[in-house]
């Protein structure tokens, strides 16, 4: 086979120049910014500033505060993940299925994607407000005296109900284009060997849909410790007070709300430092054991 | 003819067009969204309509984090505002970076505008000036948190609005309770249950003059009168006197205002939203109590809300426009405007003579209670507080009473949390200005 290519460097290069440029000004250039300035504590104005090499990371270590910061974005992400990716991934099979109204079915699931974050916190605020929300009632129903922004567990069961509402049909979208790409023949091979429809999902159809969700799983991790934001800051209602919040939330808040910029700058260099560890264990681990057909 | 009519006209344009060119533009960012928001732009138009040198543009810059943050980015890249309200919290990081600002006695005093700060009422003095007394900020909206009460709820329990905590406990709250009311709520614990606790009780703050004369500062929130205060607060909530629903403003509010609880605490300023909402009962309002096992002889309390500053780095042209600004904001008229509009104090003693000639506070006894209180006996500890990093220590009560209140914690350790993570914050913060 014959391989294409180009007959000088320049053409290419000039081709990835858009693009890198756009790391370069977007991620490159304020990455770099925030390494700096990790290490000083500087006076908002931009006046005064001291080097203080690594406190501003120290401190961080020794702050029960941000520790519990951490343990919750890791429990958030967890939940988050996991629901969004099994509910969609359900749905999606029950979808899959349907043969008469299939494109009705896909479309209402579909739905709530267009729905911006903040939106959606907005409407899980509707959802469990205090005295009238319909989510509130339910929960108050079995018991659980459930209330937004005075209890933590509350907070963080609707932050994360929000999240993973939010996150549903990203997922459906995939695991349904990825559940319709499996040959016929395959399934109906398996059909011969495997009477049991559930063992037939786990032996045959799992594996095959492993790279999608395997790239899910990457999307909604990253969605959930970054893109979540928007949820977590609307159903916060603008005061941080005793709810719980995720680390890129923090660094908002000691960064933008409170002017700490040496503070919030290391936070935001852990979590760089954080992502890289991730993608690098995620392609090197897991990928491994996904074959690609 | 015709063509005459036209240049005629095109000269008149031209003419109008560099007349509005000699106006001297300037802007004011500020964070008060709503009715506040309207009565601001009322006072922007007023003062155009005064004169014809100057134009003020007034901008929305949302909350007062954001207005203030946003005020930062814009001074760092050279586009700040002439004029930039910014809230208490945000007081030691304004005042903190000296060049950022002109002192506004500076500014008035370079431009012409006579200033005497005993014009202003006692409160409202020192909270924005250095150590040496001398006014950095204008104050601007300013409150002090004072108790609204339900007149109906109070009645139908037969009993008088409490003047003590310890009346409170043992009176007021049991009857309200026994009318089927929720005796309590208050719409914010780090300004209302702690910094005006300390001032309230005349009980010191933070070192070093609570915070004005160095940056090498502590805070002095542990101490036995504000925890015993907070294990009386939780205690109340456990017998149903009390109630905390979060830590937003309007969440605590909004069930004085459906008639659940009988009194909340609020801010001053709070009033002239009150009075528009026009509530299912009559309420009025009275000062924020004390305990009497703490003192006998309770002192006047901070002001909460914002001031306005000075940008420094624009043209002399453009300072004296500022500087005609605040002339015409602290004017009488434009004070009581404001003041009955929002029930803000008046900062000037002459505003607070004129508010009481008009009859206002016959009509409104409740607009008076502010200023009376803000008026109130002076005490060492009474000035003010200047803290670095402030929001963030306030954040890190809100965090820790909210704890509290949902049995995460207990009085004691939330006290020493408190402590030393505003302790932290406050070495970190000297270090900023290094």
């Amino acid at each position: 086979m014959k391989r294409a290519g180009f007959d000088t460097i320049w053409l290419p290069m000039a081709l990835l120049i858009p693009q890198l440029m756009i790391i370069a000004i977007f991620f490159y250039w304020p990455a770099g910014w925030a390494l700096q300035s990790s290490f000083f504590l500087q006076d908002p104005f931009g006046f005064g500033s001291t080097f203080v090499g690594a406190e501003n990371y120290t401190s961080l270590l020794g702050n029960d505060q941000y520790k519990r910061v951490a343990g919750f974005t890791i429990l958030y992400s967890v939940l988050v993940t996991f629901f969004s990716l099994a509910i969609a991934l359900l749905l999606a099979v029950k979808a899959d299925k349907v043969i008469k109204g299939a494109k009705t079915y896909r479309t209402l699931l579909m739905w709530v994607y267009a729905i911006a974050p903040p939106v959606a916190g907005f409407l899980g605020i509707l959802f469990f407000d205090q005295s009238t929300g319909p989510l509130t009632k339910f929960f108050q129903m079995f018991g659980w005296d459930f209330k937004l922004g005075v209890d933590y567990n509350a907070t963080a069961t609707a932050m994360v109900i929000v999240a993973v509402w939010k996150q549903i049909p990203v997922n459906f979208i995939f695991f349904l284009s990825g559940l319709q790409s499996i040959p016929r023949s395959v399934r109906e091979a398996a059909m011969i060997d495997n009477r049991s429809a559930t063992g037939r999902f786990w032996q045959v159809t799992f594996p095959l849909l492993a790279p999608t969700a395997f790239f899910l799983l990457i999307i909604n991790i990253t969605y959930a410790l970054f893109d979540t934001f928007g949820i977590i800051d609307a159903l916060m209602k603008g005061e941080p007070g005793n709810n719980p919040m995720t680390l890129v939330y923090k660094v908002y808040l000691d960064g933008f709300r409170g002017n700490d910029l040496g503070g919030s700058s290391a936070q935001s260099v852990v979590l760089m430092a954080l992502v890289l560890l991730l993608t690098v264990f995620q392609f090197r681990l897991v990928e491994r054991r996904i074959h690609y057909t | 003819m015709t063509n005459l009519k036209l240049c005629a006209t095109a000269a008149a344009i031209a003419f109008s067009a560099t007349a509005a060119f000699a106006e001297t533009e300037i802007t004011w960012w500020h964070a008060m969204g709503g009715q506040l928001g309207e009565a601001v732009n009322k006072i922007a138009e007023d003062f155009n309509a005064s004169q014809n040198d100057y134009k003020i543009t007034p901008v929305y810059k949302g909350s007062y984090e954001e207005t203030l943050t946003a005020g930062i980015a814009a001074f760092r890249a050279g586009e700040q505002p002439n004029v930039m309200q910014v809230f208490d919290a945000g007081a030691a990081t304004v005042i903190g970076a000296k060049g950022a600002t002109i002192p506004v006695q500076d500014l008035l005093a370079d431009n012409g505008v006579d200033f005497d700060i005993n014009d202003y009422i006692a409160g409202v003095r020192y909270f924005y000036a250095d150590s040496d007394d001398k006014m950095i900020g204008m104050p601007f909206n300013s409150s002090t948190p004072i108790l609204y009460y339900n007149m109906d709820a109070l009645e139908a329990a037969g009993v008088t609005p409490p003047k003590t905590w310890e009346e409170f406990q043992s009176t007021t709250a049991p009857a309200l309770k026994d009318a089927g009311y929720i005796a309590l709520s208050q719409s914010h614990l780090p300004w209302i249950f702690t910094e005006n606790f300390m001032s309230r009780h005349n009980l010191p703050f933070a070192t070093n003059n609570n915070g004005y004369d160095s940056t090498d500062t502590q805070i002095l929130v542990n101490n036995d009168a504000i925890k015993a205060h907070f294990t009386a607060v939780t205690e109340w909530k456990d017998n149903g006197l009390f109630e905390w629903y979060g830590t937003g403003w309007g969440d605590n509010a909004k069930p004085f205002e459906e008639g659940k609880v009988a009194m909340w605490l609020g801010s001053s300023g709070s009033f002239g939203g009150l009075l528009q909402k026009d509530l299912p009962f009559e309420f009025s309002a009275t000062e924020l109590p004390y305990w009497e096992a703490v003192t006998t002889e309770p002192t006047q309390t901070f002001i909460g809300g914002a001031a306005l500053f000075a940008m420094s780095g624009k043209s002399d042209a453009e300072n004296k426009a500022t500087a005609e600004f605040f002339r015409f904001l602290t004017a009488p008229e434009t004070q009581y405007f404001w003041h009955q509009e929002t029930g803000y104090v008046p900062i000037t003693e002459a505003a607070y003579d004129a508010a009481k000639a008009d009859g206002h506070y016959d009509r409104f006894p409740a607009a008076e209670v502010g200023v009376n209180q803000l008026k109130a006996k002076a005490g060492d500890n009474t000035k003010g507080y200047r803290m670095g990093f402030y929001v963030q220590i306030r954040d890190i009560m809100n965090r820790e009473y909210g704890r509290i209140l949902t049995g995460e914690t207990d009085v004691e350790t939330a006290f020493k949390t408190i402590e030393a993570e505003a302790n932290a914050l406050l070495a970190r913060f000297a270090k900023t200005q290094g």
